[in-house]
């Protein structure tokens, strides 16, 4: 694209297509009022409550409940969601078999749905009286009002972004480089490992990272199938509900503020995951 | 892939045809159970009473506030954000300036963010203590617990989507055409009408359209903001929510069909549109 | 009209663009930039054009300081490298643009601009092509439309940047010798980029050889080529043999080769001539003793490799024939004249 040079200064633009000023000046008012202020307000908020006010605010054992919970199911649910996603991706992307294009388009549906459709549809059917729920029961195996439930929601919801992640880095792979390592005598397994997995990676890690953060912050899909039984169900975000509820704006922002870090530190992953692999590429290469 | 009678040899490229079948079939039960399943139960319990059951859960008065706020919502945000989009893309694809990345950055905050945490940030703005809370009481304005809350709560979540669509889609398409225009003294409202706007309106007609489902669908914000007020201040979602606690199995799932049936149309189109007009759109979303 | 530049100078971070160029383009001309990538050819050209904005100096148009004129106002036709034709328009809407974006006051009526397209069109030869739309066009035909477009509104000059560069061979010859043509139709003072010397040599009325930002060299193509002002350009146009020597007192000597080099300082000095221009003499203090080393024949074109007694390089020397036995053989001795050549004065 042609480089359209200005002086660096972004009040004086010398460019010539019209706009700048208006356009860059409404983008960044519209910012800032939506997002920006709002976040401000929490982030101010919380650096107010000082090191007493963090300090009570975290010592509740509640709250360390529901932050192990939210966390650790995040975790599993992203590791859980990254393996299906590669799988789904691989078989879309490599495979042609009846029925493929309706799988793709399916994909995307956690994205489109509802969160609150998704978690009752979910309850209905892991409940002790639900589709799969009835059967699970008879093997004595819990799934809804219980952590399993939190882990297939919390899955549910990943889906997408491991697998729309994945699926443009495997098309865009073509077959050379295993057409280099066939041809150089290894098998597919090898192949497979040694050439593909590394390819993969980052992409891989991305959709990771951004099942993670979206598990991390879910609420809709999570609170009807988890149960929420306080120390035992409950996650996080139900338990910032719970403090407004009460009045507790401290306890509410002390657990906000924690989890809006853990969000930008996955956002600032997701956006280092690709320079990190390059600069590694290059010093190898 | 052509289909080459099997040879004692096996293809190096390729995984063998069992576990090809394997991948397949696991890949398959997978989406069944976590995809499908869920919304087949959305479609069986909805019409599980039969279809006057649904109609009347539908047409039910806390039902039609709920549809209506719920448009009312999506009537606001949509425009907004698509206008505001138009411009932040313009300004970050058109024009080099200082600390673009930093605001590309920002604009991907609220996909970062739980929308509890919104909602949160929300009342710490206009709550009680709030910073604008003097402000409010004094001009009689309520934003909690009213539409302007949820309004706002709702143009946070969604206000990447439209963004996020026309950045990479500008990128890509350059400014030159732009430029000619300008060379044969089209002026600034001539050469977005003619030249600009028919490139992106695909682009800008996808990004509507998650920005709109999604827009329909918030629960976690606007719970937070909404203040619950049956028949004034309750989305779809969140009627949905009471009716399921009100263990109204059936009337929750009509409900929930609806949306349900939203976000079908909302795949549909955007199949559509990738298939249809994949050209149109930013690489990430060309279609084999 | 009439183009002057006056001291243009640009930089980016650490590197000038545009060093100081001054240059003065008489009306109805056709001028070539010319000059490899980094050299500031395009620079120069949408600094013209009002793209870009030079930090100094001036641009007119006739009398007129056009400097401070944005792209809207300027009234330039510039046709981009690939075309930047409206894809969601057709052909005709294409050419009408320019007119119909006119203010009220000075937009011609329906007719008018229909008039003027269809006109257009027939002058790049695609009367039947209105309807189409940029997708449906071929390479060669998108570059005459995004002239035809350009031309439409009158423009005080016509700026192509590389407007042959994304075609292919036979098409970028074909449409070089139309646009020549198009060219004398016309009358339009033109302006255009490229990095192919061929096309600049073929097509311009006169060259300006770029490099690093500055001017080498202004000339017709003649001059350009046979009598290049400094050794980058020799170097550049053309392919061109290296002697390494001395000028003494006006001559210029390198082993037995004696040749006169008034004009240029004694001292070390190099003799630069082209392979055509090494013809086969008598021994003498003339001409240089060599010994072929190689010959290749492409087409109707013979380029012998030589050895020079004392030199690390070898010399290329060029014949054309019609397919006789070739003029020399592997292992012989001869002696080479150089017919044309140039010395310039080299600092050790």
């Amino acid at each position: 694209m042609s480089s359209l040079a200005s002086p660096s200064t972004p009040t004086r633009n010398r460019s010539p297509l019209p706009g700048f000023g208006l356009s860059l000046g409404l983008g960044m008012a519209w910012l800032g009022v939506v997002v920006l202020l709002p976040l401000a307000a929490l982030a101010v908020r919380a650096a107010g409550l000082g090191p007493q006010g963090w300090l009570r605010a975290l010592r509740d054992e509640r709250v360390h409940e529901a932050l192990k919970l939210s966390f650790g199911a995040s975790l599993a649910a992203a590791v859980i969601a990254s393996l299906v996603g590669a799988l789904v991706a691989w078989v879309l992307v490599r495979y042609r078999f009846p029925g493929r294009r309706l799988l793709d388009a399916l994909v995307d549906l956690p994205f489109a749905l509802p969160t609150a459709v998704a978690g009752i549809a979910l309850t209905a059917i892991y409940a002790p009286n639900g589709w799969v729920g009835k059967l699970l029961a008879v093997h004595d195996i819990k799934v809804a009002y219980a952590v399993p439930g939190i882990l297939l929601a919390l899955v549910f919801i990943g889906l997408p972004f491991t697998v729309r992640t994945l699926q443009p880095v495997l098309e865009t792979l073509g077959r050379e480089p295993e057409e280099a390592s066939a041809s150089l005598g290894a098998s597919r397994f090898t192949t497979f490992r040694r050439v593909i997995i590394p390819e993969l990676l980052p992409a891989w890690l991305t959709g990771f990272s951004l099942a993670f953060a979206r598990a991390l912050g879910e609420y809709g899909s999570v609170i009807f199938i988890a149960g929420n039984l306080p120390y035992k169900t409950e996650i996080a975000p139900l338990l910032i509900t719970i403090r407004l509820e009460e009045y507790d704006y401290n306890g509410a922002v002390a657990i906000a503020a924690l989890l809006l870090v853990a969000s930008f530190v996955c956002l600032l992953a997701i956006n280092l995951i690709p320079l990190l692999f390059e600069k590694k590429a290059k010093r190898n290469g | 892939m052509a289909d080459i009678p099997s040879s004692p040899l096996r293809d190096p490229l390729q995984e063998p045809a069992w576990l090809r079948a394997l991948l397949i079939g696991a890949a398959v039960l997978s989406m069944a159970l976590l995809v499908v399943l869920p919304l087949a139960m959305v479609l069986a319990s909805a019409f599980g009473d039969g279809f006057r059951a649904w109609w009347a859960a539908l047409a039910e008065p806390d039902a039609l506030a709920a549809l209506r706020l719920t448009l009312f919502t999506a009537a606001i945000v949509i425009p907004v954000n698509a206008v505001f989009g138009v411009f932040a893309a313009w300004a970050l694809t058109r024009f080099e300036f200082r600390g673009k990345r930093v605001l590309l950055a920002f604009i991907d905050l609220p996909f970062a963010v739980s929308p509890v945490v919104a909602g949160l940030c929300l009342v710490l703005l206009f709550g009680t203590n709030g910073w604008f809370h003097a402000l409010l009481q004094e001009h009689d304005i309520k934003i909690l617990f009213a539409r302007p809350g949820i309004v706002m709560a709702t143009l946070f979540v969604t206000f990447p989507f439209v963004v996020r669509e026309l950045v990479p889609l500008m990128q890509q398409q350059g400014a030159d055409e732009e430029l000619a225009a300008r060379s044969l003294g089209a002026g600034a409202w001539t050469m977005f009408r003619r030249v600009t706007l028919p490139n992106i309106k695909w682009g800008l007609l996808y990004g509507v359209l998650l920005c709109g489902a999604r827009a329909m669908g918030e629960f976690g914000a606007v719970s937070v903001v909404s203040g619950h007020i049956r028949g004034l201040t309750n989305t779809l979602p969140l009627h949905i929510e009471i009716l399921y606690n009100e263990f109204d199995g059936t009337a929750a799932f009509a409900v929930a069909s609806l949306l349900a049936g939203l976000a079908l149309v909302t795949l549909v189109l955007k199949f559509w549109l990738e298939a249809r007009h994949g050209d149109a759109l930013a690489n990430s979303h060309r279609r084999h | 009209m009439q183009l002057h530049l006056q001291g243009l100078t640009k930089h980016y971070p650490g590197v000038a663009a545009l060093d100081g160029i001054d240059l003065d383009i008489a009306s109805g001309e056709l001028v070539a930039l010319l000059g490899p990538s980094g050299s500031g050819k395009t620079t120069l050209l949408r600094v013209i054009g009002g793209l870009l904005h030079a930090d100094q100096g001036r641009v007119l148009f006739d009398d007129i300081d056009a400097t401070r004129l944005s792209l809207r106002e300027r009234n330039v036709g510039f046709v981009f490298q690939h075309y930047a034709l409206f894809r969601h328009m057709t052909v005709a809407e294409n050419i009408a643009f320019g007119l119909r974006s006119r203010p009220r006051a000075r937009r011609p009526d329906k007719a008018t601009i229909n008039k003027r397209v269809q006109e257009l069109l027939q002058l790049v030869q695609l009367p039947e092509h209105g309807g189409r739309y940029p997708d449906q066009l071929s390479g060669g035909q998108k570059q005459r439309i995004a002239l035809a477009r350009a031309l439409a509104i009158d423009p005080s000059v016509l700026l192509l940047d590389e407007p042959f560069g994304a075609l292919d061979a036979k098409v970028r010859v074909e449409l070089r010798r139309w646009l020549r043509k198009l060219h004398e139709r016309t009358g339009q003072t033109t302006l255009f980029v490229t990095h192919d010397q061929d096309e600049a040599l073929e097509l311009a009325d006169r060259v300006v050889v770029m490099r690093a930002g500055k001017v080498e060299q202004v000339g017709t193509p003649d001059q350009i080529y046979h009598a290049p002002a400094s050794p980058y350009v020799f170097e550049f146009i053309g392919r061109a043999n290296v002697l390494e020597g001395r000028v003494e007192q006006g001559r210029f000597q390198s082993g037995a080769l004696q040749l006169d080099a008034a004009g240029t300082q004694d001292g070390p000095a190099r003799l630069y001539v082209r392979p055509h221009d090494l013809v086969l003499s008598e021994p003498g203090a003339g001409a240089l003793p060599a010994r072929v080393r190689d010959v290749l024949r492409l087409g109707g074109r013979v380029t012998s490799e030589l050895e020079i007694g004392g030199h690390a390089r070898l010399l290329e020397q060029e014949t054309f024939d019609a397919g006789a036995a070739p003029a020399l053989s592997v292992g012989e001795s001869v002696h080479l004249r150089p017919a044309r050549y140039r010395v310039f004065a080299h600092a050790e």
